[in-house]
């Protein structure tokens, strides 16, 4: 671990409050950003370990921007680093949220205001619509057209029609997957 | 119990989004949305609007957002713990293991069987906004400004923050 004192801690705020606050588009969108400052500004990685750490964070669920940041700031400051790395990457954006809702909602009875919560949710379903076929992409590209389109038709069944909610019928896909795996590594 | 509530309905997306934060979208809206009946549909398209206008990570967002709406600021606390933690403390945890099996095929089809599950919720949440923007804005509306806003974010490379700032702007003239 690489040694720490009160300007690390400073140097991993900035580098995760820049990269989160210059990211638009959810977390995936921040990752080249945190590589320019963990990689080439402030070196506490190499580019294969950078890669490394994508890899075996996209072998976990959850947001990718904070299991990057809490991974990150755990390697190079222990336990407050990581805290400092989290709270540079969350904090400031929903302190925003918060302020700018929260005015949205005081004046919510005015029509015009109204009015505005409206016409943005066309924008929402296009932005959403994008990002469907973006999975639809990805599930192409990782599993083959086959596979991919007999997920989904399965996906369609059992959650819309059935009702099942997708944690179980997600819970169920990785418990296939992953019992083989655990069978193998035991036996081992 | 409301922190308790909190917690569950950002654990699971946070548990079972694979694919980062963009793909527990659906699976928040089905807790707050569908479950807790925190917010309407249309009130979750706001949140996840000013979500997309505002830089940074989504899930945190949101969670942080509702959290704090639900509960305060305990509440946002909780609300981004069950968001982060989980995860985290998993890939911590099993950091070793994961490291030596990071490039076997079984981890790596984890996170690939799950990717049409996300397309399918999503989906689903793409076709019920439209149904709302329908019903509270009628056809030619709706087919207009998502022409509009489809060409200026895919074909124009519109920064999303602007066109969804144009479209507030125009909500606000057009409501006078």
């Amino acid at each position: 671990m690489v040694k720490t004192d009160k300007i690390r801690y400073s140097n991993v705020f900035m580098a995760f409050f820049r990269s989160g606050m210059l990211g638009f588009g959810g977390g995936p969108a921040v990752i080249p950003l945190l590589q320019k400052e963990v990689v080439e500004r402030y070196h506490w990685m190499n580019d294969d370990e950078f890669g490394d750490t994508i890899a075996l964070s996209n072998t976990m669920p959850g947001p990718i921007a904070t299991k990057l940041a809490g991974y990150i700031g755990y390697k190079i400051g222990g336990l407050w680093g990581l805290l400092v790395a989290l709270a540079a990457s969350v904090i400031p954006t929903v302190v925003l949220m918060v302020l700018l809702l929260g005015v949205l909602q005081s004046y919510k009875d005015v029509p015009w205001v109204q009015n505005m919560s409206q016409t943005v949710v066309p924008v929402v379903a296009v932005m959403l619509g994008v990002l469907t076929w973006n999975f639809v992409q990805q599930s192409q590209k990782a599993l083959g057209w086959g596979v991919a389109i007999f997920l989904i038709v399965i996906s369609i069944i059992v959650m819309e029609v059935l009702g099942v909610h997708p944690a179980i019928l997600i819970a169920a896909l990785i418990a296939v997957v992953l019992v083989p795996f655990i069978k193998r590594v035991v036996s081992k | 119990m409301i922190y308790w509530q909190i917690f569950i309905a950002f654990f699971i997306p946070g548990i079972l989004g694979y694919g980062g934060g963009p793909a527990s979208i659906p699976l928040v809206e089905e807790e707050v949305v569908e479950r807790y009946g925190w917010m309407s549909t249309q009130e979750f398209g706001e949140v996840l609007a000013l979500g997309n206008a505002l830089p940074g990570p989504i899930a945190t967002k949101m969670a942080g957002y509702i959290g704090y709406m639900e509960g305060g600021l305990l509440g946002a606390f909780i609300g981004l713990f069950g968001t982060i933690a989980p995860s985290l403390i998993l890939m911590l945890g099993l950091m070793a293991i994961l490291f030596k099996y990071k490039d076997s095929a079984e981890v790596k089809n984890i996170s690939k069987v799950v990717k049409p599950v996300i397309a399918v919720l999503i989906g689903f949440m793409t076709l019920q906004f439209v149904i709302e923007s329908q019903s509270a804005l009628g056809n030619i509306q709706t087919v207009a400004i998502m022409a509009i806003s489809y060409l200026m974010l895919e074909r124009m490379k519109v920064h999303p923050a602007a066109v969804i700032a144009l479209a507030l702007a125009y909500g606000a003239v057009t409501g006078i």
